[in-house]
């Protein structure tokens, strides 16, 4: 079966995207969940060992506080409160720790340390997956079990001021509430005033029992300068206020005989040295947890804060509230806050704890029998039965007293084993989903890679051998194999297969390929052994003589994709491709030299072969113009660099150098208000003349008025400042005027489409669809100024200026074949994704994007334009590719074909390579915090380079249609 | 065919690689508490004049400089200013290489600077050593089929090796190891050093097992 290149190209990623996808649903685990539809019930609650009858077994231990009030300040840092700075930044808190009656600690949240998976773990007592971070674009209504659904079903009356993330994932759960969004990240006032203003009011009533307060404040400074500004004082103070007034409140509403109050402050995550946060560093991971409550006993000084895990809050509070604990909690009931209660109520508490936890275990391990902490809490339960025989007869003796401390310290093992052993299930992985995946990959990068002398010769043609493979007994045999291979591994593993509960239909289907495929691989390479036999002598004579740019850019690729190896190279890949880039700026510098001064005398005859041949008006005035060009020429490659290094300054992104100053943060600072007006309306008049040249009038209209609508968005969301507008207006969300470009972007995108479509069907005119696909581009250059944040404009404008003048000056007058332009496309791409601000980490995404000119969320809208914005480096690169491919005359018709195939080769090997160092590498510590977030941008890339790779197979139908 | 010109130049670079070597070690006699990695400016002086000193020397000896084709003193003045021009304006080309490379403008400009200096007195000095300050053969010698002489393929290996070696030497720095050798600039300069010394023991090496393969134009 012959096929031309670039379709085999597409097919083979489009292919790979499956494979991917089968690699990531084994490589994240599912979290562990209870088996029980419904949530936990009080009427279902375990029995106290040995008390025989229902009524009195089912005795629960009391509630221990009446009002709960939880202080949630987000970022909130360990060292804070506990540091040496505490007793500056918060001493009134400082004060209740060290001396008052209060519980503190030190608590442990795990990566992904963001907001909303952090709020779930909370509430839910559960460790919400690597992939919750994916679902943190859009979060749906909680449905698991968690505390503030028992909370509200026991008639508990809640209200809550905050982040409306909470509103959200508890609709209806409150009784009363105020949400703020956390849009604009540079707000910190506003957003904690919203909380503060209600709290006067609804301290001085009494129709509630448990409070929360979310403060925002302090995780926008973070972000906004970091932990060591001035900033972060101020706002502590002010939260330390906030405490003492919750706290001067209760303690006058307090009533002798009722139950005792209980004020928690604590912090979602934590803040690391340069502000952000997700990742799974110490400053990020330690929150401060303190518990004030008159129950408690007085402190005598400063302790060193014991370490817990933040899920153990969620048991605790439960237990104090004399609620059920939810099913798929995984923590531990924290043992210090039980103390000044009776024994029997302590052991009881623990025994509900256990209770959960090992039913927990019994739904998600299938050896549960196995675990350490599992026959311990049997034992333990076998020992309360006993303690409560004697307690019951009435035995107050020291006997009693021992046996009850040696219970306790039983149940507590226990709850420790169970508790790490159900954090460890969640590290579990699915590997034969991940090595069907991966298999799949490997298959359809060796089939790219046997295919390549097919697919870049004169004809870009591939002869894939499906026919012959389909038809020959080794692939039936080989179905049969990998059949029964399937049903064997299915039938004797125990855990759950993501790849096993497929339907039968798909299994057969991915069998089948997968045997075809081999099949096709061996044919394909006994073809090729022969040839490669006799070949090097005469290929080696004839043109595959490496020039030094050549071996740069195979050495860059194969060394960029062996450096994802190393998780810091992951973490500082931008470094790479800045470094790369450089290098390969400079290899074309050299190349340009040696052609402008060396190669003169070679040159002489081919100007004058030029010169007949085209019959230039005057040879003076062509003199002059080939000197311009020479040294236009020759300027391109130093100013590409200039602007690279401009660029590297402009946002700073990975681990290491992310904390120093750079010039968006200059920019985005109130002060520097006018130089970024300034700045962002020169970039959209250059945007503007380097994109209009090659559009039809219409489309030049479209374009500046969308352009000037881009600026007018970004005044109205209070970006950039118009000349005549001195205050400071209130910042609306620009909704209007983001409407407005998006119907000249629709607009431009459909003349370009409308002059294509012409192009192709009627006329077969090369000028019409060279015009129609450089509007495609300008179309998609108006939407992504849209989308960048102001001072990122820079980048858009320098990206277009460097094509620009590459293609004038470097590509075309250089002969660079369409392999050599696709690569340096492709790392241009690479690199422009990280100029643009973004990194190997999650929290880099800006998701205020997918809000543009849209009211509210709305799903499907606010991930395509997080994702265009977020990949527009590489994606414009590559869309540029195409039209430059596409409008070169005097090419082979076939460039198109060549540069769909090597984008393809360039986007498979790193993502084959890496899910093979993922696989390795996954009990890796930074697993979670570098590598997987890499894998997913991994696999998001590989999407967008399928879809424009599909993209260049509609483009490359026209020229044999034009020809024949 | 070239054997006494192999053998010149296996004893020049052992010459000069014994000067490297000197260089690192008899400092720490002098200089109390000098190290490679602690007192790096101090090395890295100290070997780019050393290895300055010896190279000019040597081949001022040798004769290898292209006959000068008047003797005036006059002239030999102008050379000698073109050179010290040349070898500056060298100085300031690395160091801005090296800065659109990605090292800090302002912060660190000193060590930027005298990695500028190291890189220049290992490659240009030794292209003004053997070609003398002419543009026109440098650009010659750099090209594809430039190198008319054996000296002038020993020059662009060791050229080639000693950049290659900086550039090698930049990659470890991203790396979460915090040893001293990461810090700005001595890893690249010790990558420099290390291509540069390969460099020497590979030139004669290499001509010497490719002497057949080996043709030259004449001029
Ligand atoms: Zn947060
Ligand atoms: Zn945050």
């Amino acid at each position: 079966m012959k096929i031309r290149s670039s379709v085999f190209a597409s097919f083979v990623l489009l292919l790979e995207v499956v494979g991917i996808v089968l690699f990531l649903r084994g490589f994240f685990p599912v979290p562990v969940k209870s088996s029980l539809a419904s949530k936990s019930q009080l009427s279902e609650q375990p029995l106290e060992p040995l008390t025989g009858s229902p009524p009195n077994s089912s005795r629960l231990p009391p509630p221990l506080f009446k009002r709960v009030v939880i202080v949630l300040v987000d970022a909130l840092r360990e060292d804070f409160v506990f540091g040496a700075n505490g007793r500056t930044h918060m001493p009134y808190t400082r004060h209740l720790v060290e001396k008052g009656s209060s519980h503190s600690f030190v608590a442990k949240a795990r990566p992904p340390t963001v907001t909303m998976p952090r709020i779930k773990a909370l509430t839910t007592g559960s460790i919400p997956g690597f992939i919750d971070v994916v679902m943190n674009l859009n979060s749906p209504a909680l449905l698991e079990d968690n505390l503030i659904w028992q909370a509200k079903t026991a008639g508990k009356r809640i209200i809550f001021y905050g982040d409306d993330t909470w509103v959200r994932l508890f609709p209806k759960h409150f009784m009363e509430y105020d949400g703020t969004t956390s849009f604009f990240v540079s707000d910190y006032t506003e957003v904690d005033n919203n909380v503060t203003r209600h709290l006067d009011s609804t301290l001085k009533r009494d129709d509630w029992d448990i409070l929360i307060l979310h403060y925002l404040g302090l995780d926008h400074i973070g972000h906004i300068s970091g932990p060591h500004s001035s900033l972060i004082q101020p706002k502590l103070l002010e939260m330390d206020d906030v405490l003492k007034k919750i706290h001067s409140a209760l303690i006058s509403k307090e009533a002798e005989g009722s139950l005792p109050y209980l004020l928690v402050l604590c912090g979602d995550h934590g803040m690391s040295e340069t502000g952000s946060h997700g990742g799974s560093s110490e400053p990020e991971v330690n929150t401060p947890l303190v518990l004030i409550s008159p129950a408690f006993r007085r402190k005598a000084g400063m302790e060193k804060p014991v370490v817990v895990e933040q899920v153990d809050l969620t048991p605790t509070l439960a237990l104090g509230l004399g609620l059920p604990i939810s099913q798929n909690s995984v923590g531990r009931v924290i043992a210090g806050l039980l103390e000044e209660t009776s024994m029997r109520d302590q052991l009881r508490s623990l025994h509900l704890n256990g209770h959960q936890l090992s039913c927990l275990l019994k739904d998600s391990i299938s050896n549960y029998e196995k675990v350490l902490g599992f026959e311990q809490f049997r034992v333990a339960e076998k020992a309360h039965g006993n303690w409560m025989k004697l307690y019951l007869e009435g035995n107050t003796s020291e006997v009693l007293t021992n046996m009850g401390k040696k219970v306790l310290k039983q149940y507590l093992e226990a709850l420790a084993a169970m508790s790490s052993a159900l954090s460890k299930q969640l590290g579990k992985y699915d590997m034969y989903s991940m090595i069907v995946g991966m298999v799949f990959l490997f298959q359809l990068l060796l089939v790219l890679l046997l295919a390549m002398p097919e697919a870049l010769c004169g004809a870009a043609v591939v002869d894939l051998p499906v026919l012959s493979a389909m038809f020959s007994l080794p692939f039936y045999l080989l179905c049969l194999l990998l059949a029964s291979v399937h049903v064997l591994v299915c039938t004797s593993a125990e855990s759950s297969c993501y790849f096993c509960s497929l339907s039968w239909g798909l299994v057969f289907a991915a069998v089948a390929f997968c045997s075809a495929m081999f099949c096709i691989l061996i044919s394909m390479a006994t073809r090729r052994l022969p040839l490669g036999i006799k070949s090097p002598l005469k290929s080696s004579g004839s043109g595959w003589q490496l020039s030094e740019l050549d071996i740069l850019l195979l050495v860059g690729t194969i060394g960029h994709t062996l450096s994802l190896g190393a998780s810091s190279f992951v973490e500082e890949e931008h470094q790479t491709w800045y470094f790369l880039l450089n290098t390969l700026c400079l290899a074309v510098f050299q190349d340009v030299c040696r052609k402008y001064f060396r190669e003169k005398s070679a040159s002489i005859d081919e100007e004058e072969l030029i010169f007949t041949s085209k019959d230039h008006p005057s040879p003076v005035h062509y003199k002059a113009d080939a000197h311009t060009e020479k040294w236009l020429a020759l300027a391109t490659p130093p100013f590409s660099l200039l602007c690279c290094r401009l660029l590297r300054s402009l946002n700073h992104t990975g681990v290491q150098w992310a904390h120093l100053p750079d010039v968006g943060h200059w920019l985005n600072s109130s002060e520097h208000k006018t130089v970024l007006s300034f700045l962002s309306a020169f970039c959209l008049v250059l945007i503007y003349l380097l994109v209009q040249r090659r559009c039809s009038w219409v489309s030049k209209v479209a374009l500046a008025l969308g352009l000037i609508g881009v600026y007018s968005y970004r005044a109205a969301v209070g970006n950039v400042l118009f000349p005549w507008q001195h205050s400071s207006r209130t910042a609306s969300k620009g909704t209007v005027e983001a409407r407005f470009v998006y119907v000249f972007v629709l607009g431009i995108l459909f003349s370009g489409t409308k002059d294509l479509l012409r192009s192709q069907v009627i006329t077969a005119d090369a000028k019409l669809k060279s015009r129609g696909l450089w509007e495609i581009y300008s179309g998609l250059v108006l939407l992504v100024s849209l989308l960048f944040r102001s001072h990122n404009l820079p980048v858009l404008c320098c990206s277009l200026l460097i094509q620009t003048l590459m293609a004038q000056f470097i590509w075309k007058k250089l002969h660079y074949d369409a392999a050599q332009t696709t690569i340096m496309h492709y790392w241009f791409g690479q690199a422009f994704f990280y100029y643009q601000g973004n990194s190997n980490n999650i929290a880099t995404i800006d998701i205020s994007v997918g809000f543009v000119g849209l009211e509210s969320y709305v799903e499907a809208p606010a991930i395509f334009l997080t994702a265009l914005s977020t990949y527009a480096g590489p994606l414009l690169w590559a869309c540029h590719l195409i039209c430059y491919l596409s409008s070169e005359r005097d090419r082979s018709p076939v460039a198109l074909g060549h540069g769909c195939y090597c984008l393809a080769l360039l986007r498979s090997v790193p993502a084959a390579a890496y899910i093979v160092l993922v696989t390795v590498l996954r009990y890796h510590l930074f697993i979670w915090s570098v590598f997987s977030p890499k894998l997913l941008y991994e696999s998001m890339h590989l999407l967008i380079t399928a879809g424009v790779c599909l993209f260049f197979i509609t483009m490359e139908q026209s020229p044999t249609s034009s020809k024949s | 065919m070239w054997d006494h010109e192999i053998r010149a130049m296996a004893s020049t670079h052992a010459i000069i690689a014994s000067s490297v070597f000197m260089a690192t070690v008899l400092p720490a006699v002098f200089v109390p508490g000098f190290s490679v990695y602690g007192t790096h400016l101090v090395w890295l002086y100290s070997v780019s004049g050393a290895v300055t000193a010896v190279s000019v020397a040597v081949f001022w000896l040798l004769g290898i400089t292209p006959p000068t084709k008047k003797h005036t003193l006059g002239y030999k003045l102008s050379r000698l200013f073109r050179s010290c021009l040349y070898f500056f304006l060298s100085c300031l080309f690395f160091h801005s290489v090296v800065v659109l490379y990605g090292a800090p403008l302002i912060e660190s400009a000193l060590e930027t600077f005298s990695l500028a200096v190291l890189l220049t007195s290992l490659t240009t000095l030794r292209c003004l050593c053997v070609l003398g300050p002419s543009v026109q053969a440098w650009i010659r010698v750099f090209s594809r089929h430039g190198a008319m002489s054996v000296w002038d393929t020993c020059l662009q290996i060791t050229v080639a090796c000693t950049v290659v070696g900086a550039w090698l030497g930049a990659f470890p720095i991203p790396l979460d190891w915090d040893r001293p050798w990461q810090v700005w600039p001595v890893s690249c300069s010790l990558g420099a050093m290390i291509g540069f010394l390969t460099g020497l023991v590979g030139a004669p090496a290499w001509i010497h097992y490719h002497r057949k393969q080996l043709t030259y134009k004449s001029k």
